[in-house]
């Protein structure tokens, strides 16, 4: 009476478009997924924040506060609070529901490009284009920061942090990794000022975009190199790049107007996602299923997979 | 009792006991005493207590015969309402009791008592005795055992613990222990009646048999016995207990019933002795019971003593088992063994073993012998410090005669430790001389002799007549004592104290001075003066030199005692950087050419995380016990720009390690070029953002350039402001430019002596300066809309979303300080869709140059851009 195992389901990538979002915020700087990816949030260079539910394309709040462009958005791992950061040189811990700003951290001395929640939420760790990550005690009142890693030349770009590790990825054309538990900093040099950095889900590996439209796998340990990616074009912009829900492809995107998909282990162009017209700015890719959110210009575009079910048309 | 004879005699030494009466007021007639039917009992409150009883059978159950109060019951009102409803009350016993029953006698007691659970196992004294008089005085003796026979098995908490860790009842408590079965002592509930027999050697031997002893066999430790410390309140003899009925009547009479149990271990141990040879017993014995009949020997029941076990004498040994001064008969041991036994009594600890030799008796001296004449009595000296006025000290000095000029014969007290360290020969510390003017930087120590002198000057021209008057008489006289005065305080170690440093002569005369002092020349004051001086300038100096010498002395010793020498010394030159760097990027550039990431492209560092960071992030702190925080850094020698240089070399580049650089590359020509950092499709343009990159480009080009470098990368933050009249200073050929770099020299020169930052900082700025009049403007084709050609973007932006516009603006002057890879533009999703598709590529493309241009890091991109977006702006 034993079934065979069914057969692992051949990786999805998302291609068919669900949802068209108007966000009517400016520029859409960012776009990211919640922890569970029901919902998002979108960073609009009109100040706001936005919380939407990408699902059914409803907007949900706007958290106003910021005195400029948003630029980076996180949210908690219990959804209850918001970070943001912005070209005002703030941090603000947003309050979910009520839409209130919790505490703004200042301290930066430029533009605060990228902002992380750690694993717990007690701490929010942000980068400047002031070559400094500062890490922001929630937990306290104490305004300045618990520690500033100034370690970066340049302006750090982008942010991502684990359980114990914490890494960025700065202008300066290196991919530091700040290693709390063994008390260490791994720089690796990548040349070319590194737009975006993520973990791979096995948090094995690391994958850095960088403006010489290359995305790089490193294996995060000893630091070789383990796949490049091209195909895409990023010289200019800070555009993000992405690891698919479970890691078998790369994602990034690109200033011809579309989100490039390469296998991961071969290397190949999967797919080409015509987006838009402009600028790809920013993408985020569902933590569990196959599904991606694109910001170009003032909208964002909801993907998943071709085989998925719509369950209700609206 | 004794008052009314001592009252007579002395009404002082009264004692009086109890309560005194009232004073009679006087004509008050004696109260009669209420007679004893009449008296009542009334209780606290004042009533009379009745006899009823609720509970307890108290006095006063509820109110007078009622309950609760005068009514009786009074029915609470029951109230709820929405807003505050009614609590359920739980009505418990305690509500219907009354005080009484709650006091210490009810039945339901309201204090803190030891449940039977945590009752000690060890009787109550009180009740135990409360006992015993009831069981001697009941009718039937030891009817009161039937209790214990009915009480509850019941074992406290203690004692089940006790249980299941493996304990037995009569063992002791603690580990297991190696020794020999000793026979258990009685147990301690176990009273002993009757008289102990006296001890006899015969334990010691009996020890000393050679037993079998099973090896690996623990034994519980033994019990111990406690001393019994009940203080004595009756009248029997001493030690006496009356007959325990429970061990009387049951079969505890194996025990012999000893009178006098203490808690000795000499009679106890006896006891099992006798034990031994009486087996068992059944029935009532003691003390005056007689033998039974199943009893086989007439044994020595009745304790026949005799006067010969009493001491009869005083010894001034004891007696050695701990019972000096009890009266119990007992048999002294004169066996050889028990020698050392006498000696020491207390208890011998695990592994130690009394020795059998006496240590040898300590040797007496016996005091010396006193001259004949000696008297035992003692004059004091008047002690002279240094700290007095040395006006008393030459006073007393005069008056004793016996301060000679000596000065080593001084008094031991009054010697600094410098100065003992000399008579007793030891080598001078070697450390910083301990005046703290000589810690003062050399414009203080200026100031200080400026301010002095001057004051000094002033005092001359102040003082001038008297001294001239007196100064000869005083100067001949007054110097001999001074100078013997001052010799004691000059030590070596002044040289270091230059009062006089800025006029050299008189600080040489000054030295020669103390010189002379020290080598206690009666002269010396007077020959090294100068002799081309007046009189009432030699004085004057010498007064002068005088005063220095003891200012210097109790400067030294009172503030040297008050400072200590920092341990560490603060430079204000030195900056902290940090330790290791990441290193050269040259290397690292063609491992990324290669593809050779790993080693050789990975920097490595130690890195502290911030405590609290660690806590946060759940982590345990790499690196607990240091107070490091970041990168650990060291001090380099000056804040400069050239510190935040990644340099393998040191920053001083010469000449000759350019132009060696210069035949390096020339050696090298296909030595690939600085690749381009920010744009690696355009190859021909050179990237100068990495600053490392920048010098060593700057160490290549030896050809002197008037273009100014660009500032470090470091720091962040630039100034905005554009210098227009600077802009001259831009040179006109910038492809030469682009070629050459100004030599390292030029670039310290420019660096190490800006103070502002902003001539360093004006290529860029003049290169903005260009660009700022057209952003100022919100010119839309300068803007970063997708299609900035079209002129009417602008007015829907204005017309469709006013208030999208000023941020856009703002943004454009905020250009400047940007960094990094671009934000892409702001496409103002207001913006007429149509107008987007058309100039997309093209005005994507200006738009990228305006970044390029406007950022800093890559300042030839930017200018190259500069001249393409003329173009585009012209065209």
């Amino acid at each position: 009476m034993a079934f065979p195992e069914p057969k692992p389901k051949k990786p999805e990538l998302p291609k068919k478009l669900l949802q068209d979002l108007e966000c009517k915020q400016g520029a859409v700087r960012a776009v990211r997924f919640n922890v569970d990816g029901n919902y998002c949030l979108t960073c609009g260079s009109d100040k706001s924040l936005k919380l939407w539910n990408p699902h059914k394309g409803t907007l949900l709040k706007t958290y106003s506060g910021h005195g400029y462009e948003v630029l980076d958005a996180a949210g908690s791992f219990d959804n209850s609070q918001l970070c943001s950061c912005g070209a005002d040189k703030t941090v603000v811990l947003w309050d979910v529901a009520t839409g209130q700003v919790i505490r703004k951290f200042r301290g930066h001395a430029g533009k605060v490009n990228c902002v992380q929640f750690n694993e717990e939420a007690t701490v929010i760790l942000s980068g400047s284009i002031d070559s400094s990550i500062r890490c922001w005690d929630c937990r306290s009142r104490r305004p300045d920061p618990i520690q500033i890693l100034d370690e970066a030349k340049d302006g750090v770009s982008s942010l991502k942090v684990s359980d114990h590790e914490v890494l960025s990825g700065s202008v300066d054309g290196r991919v530091r990794r700040y290693d709390l538990r063994a008390g260490e900093l791994y720089s690796d040099y990548i040349g070319s000022p590194v737009t975006s950095v993520c973990f791979s889900k096995d948090g094995q590996c690391v994958l850095a975009a960088s403006l010489d439209s290359t995305l790089r796998l490193l294996d995060k340990d000893t630091g070789e190199l383990l796949g490049e990616y091209t195909g895409h074009r990023n010289t200019a912009y800070k555009l993000d790049c992405c690891l698919s829900e479970d890691d078998t492809h790369v994602g990034s995107c690109s200033e011809d107007g579309k989100v490039h998909f390469w296998d991961l282990v071969e290397g190949s162009l999967t797919l080409s996602l015509p987006v838009g017209r402009g600028v790809v700015q920013s993408l985020s890719f569902h933590p569990s299923e196959p599904c991606l959110l694109t910001a170009t210009e003032g909208r964002v575009q909801f993907w998943r997979e071709a085989s998925h079910a719509e369950p209700v048309a609206s | 009792m004794a008052a009314p004879e001592a009252s007579d005699s002395e009404e002082e030494e009264l004692g009086v006991y109890g309560t005194a009466l009232e004073p009679l007021l006087e004509g008050e007639r004696i109260k009669k005493p209420v007679p004893l039917h009449e008296q009542t009992v009334k209780d606290e409150k004042g009533r009379y207590k009745r006899f009823h009883g609720a509970f307890s059978g108290g006095f006063s159950a509820g109110y007078f015969n009622t309950v609760g109060s005068k009514e009786g019951w009074a029915p609470s009102t029951f109230v709820s309402s929405r807003q505050k409803r009614a609590d359920k009350t739980v009505l418990r016993p305690e509500d219907f009791m009354d005080e009484e029953d709650l006091g210490e006698y009810g039945i339901a007691p309201k204090e803190i008592i030891t449940t039977d659970d945590f009752a000690s196992r060890t009787k109550d004294k009180r009740k135990e005795k409360a006992r015993q008089i009831a069981g001697a005085a009941a009718s039937i003796p030891g009817a009161t055992a039937l209790d214990d026979l009915i009480a509850p098995a019941k074992t406290t908490i203690g004692v089940e613990l006790l249980r299941k860790m493996g304990w037995k009842e009569g063992q002791g408590i603690g580990p297991r222990v190696k020794r020999k079965p000793r026979k258990q002592k009685p147990d301690p509930e176990v009273k002993v009646y009757g008289c102990a027999l006296p001890p006899d050697g015969s334990e010691g031997s009996e020890d000393e048999e050679d037993e079998y002893q099973p090896e690996n066999v623990t034994f519980a430790p033994k019990d111990v016995m406690p001393v019994d410390l009940t203080p004595k309140e009756n009248v029997h003899g001493l030690g006496y207990k009356g007959l325990d009925p429970t061990k009387a009547l049951f079969g505890a009479s194996e025990e012999h019933f000893g009178l006098f149990t203490d808690g000795s271990e000499q009679t106890s141990n006896l006891l099992g002795d006798l034990r031994h040879y009486k087996g068992r017993k059944l029935g009532i014995s003691g003390q005056a019971f007689g033998v039974g009949a199943l009893e086989e020997e007439d044994e020595d029941i009745y304790a026949t003593e005799t006067l010969s076990k009493y001491d009869t004498v005083l010894k001034d040994e004891e007696p050695g088992d701990g019972l000096y001064g009890w009266t119990a008969p007992k048999q002294y041991k004169n066996k050889k063994g028990m020698e050392k036994e006498v000696r020491y009594i207390g208890k011998i600890l695990d592994g130690f073993s009394l020795s059998s030799k006496s240590s040898a008796p300590k040797k007496t001296y016996l005091p010396p012998d006193l001259p004949r004449d000696y008297r035992p009595v003692h004059y004091f000296r008047p002690v002279i410090t240094r700290n007095q006025n040395p006006l008393l000290l030459q006073a007393l000095a005069e008056s004793s005669g016996k301060l000679d000029s000596d000065s080593t014969q001084q008094s031991r007290h009054t010697l600094n430790a410098s100065q003992r360290r000399e008579l007793l020969g030891e080598t001078a510390l070697k450390g910083p001389s301990p005046s703290v003017l000589a810690y003062l930087s050399e414009k203080d120590q200026e100031r200080i002799k400026d301010v002095k002198q001057a004051a000094e000057q002033q005092l001359k021209t102040q003082t001038l007549p008297q001294q001239s008057l007196n100064s000869s008489s005083s100067s001949s006289d007054g110097a001999h004592h001074k100078w013997q005065i001052v010799s004691g305080i000059a030590t070596p170690g002044s040289s270091d104290f230059k009062p006089f440093a800025k006029n050299p002569e008189k600080q040489k005369r000054y030295e020669d001075y103390v010189e002379s002092l020290k080598q206690e020349r009666k002269d010396a004051p007077e020959s090294c003066l100068d002799p081309g001086m007046t009189e009432w300038e030699r004085g004057r100096e010498r007064e002068e030199f005088f005063h220095a010498a003891m200012l210097y002395k109790s400067s030294n010793s009172v503030l040297s005692s008050r400072f200590i020498r920092a341990k560490h010394e603060d430079d204000t030159d030195k900056v902290e950087v940090p330790r290791d760097q990441e290193n050269d990027i040259d290397d690292k550039e063609s491992a990324v050419k290669m593809k050779m990431f790993g080693k050789l492209t990975r920097d490595k560092f130690e890195w502290h995380p911030d405590k609290l960071l660690c806590k946060r992030f759940n982590v345990p702190d790499p690196y607990s016990d240091s107070s490091i925080v970041g990168l650990p850094k060291v001090k380099r020698e000056k804040y400069s720009v050239f510190n935040f240089l990644t340099l393998p070399e040191s920053a001083t580049t010469t000449v000759t390690q350019t132009t060696d650089e210069k035949m390096h590359l020339n050696n090298n020509p296909n030595k690939p070029k600085k690749p381009s950092r920010w744009d690696v499709s355009d190859k021909e343009k050179k990237k100068k953002d990495s600053i490392s990159e920048f010098i060593s480009l700057a160490r290549s080009k030896v050809d002197i350039q008037q273009q100014p470098p660009e500032p470090v990368a470091d720091d962040g933050r630039r100034t905005n402001e554009p210098l227009h009249n600077k802009a001259d200073k831009e040179s006109a050929d910038q492809k030469e430019e682009e070629e050459s770099r100004p030599s390292m020299d030029l670039f310290k020169a420019i660096f190490a002596s800006s103070s502002d930052e902003k001539s360093s900082s004006s290529e860029e700025e003049s290169d903005e300066e260009v660009h700022q009049p057209t952003s100022t403007v919100p010119n839309p084709e300068n803007t970063k809309h997708p299609n900035p050609t079209d002129d009417v973007q602008k007015c829907l932006a204005v017309t469709n979303e006013p208030d999208l516009l000023p941020p856009l603006l703002k943004e454009e002057l905020d250009k400047g300080e940007e960094f990094g890879p671009k934000l892409p533009p702001v496409s103002s999703s207001n913006a007429n869709p149509k107008h987007e598709p058309v100039p997309l590529a093209s005005s994507l493309e200006v738009c990228q140059k305006e970044k390029h241009k406007k950022n800093k890091e890559k300042h030839k991109t930017k200018r190259e851009h500069k001249h393409k977006k003329e173009k585009v702006i012209i065209t």
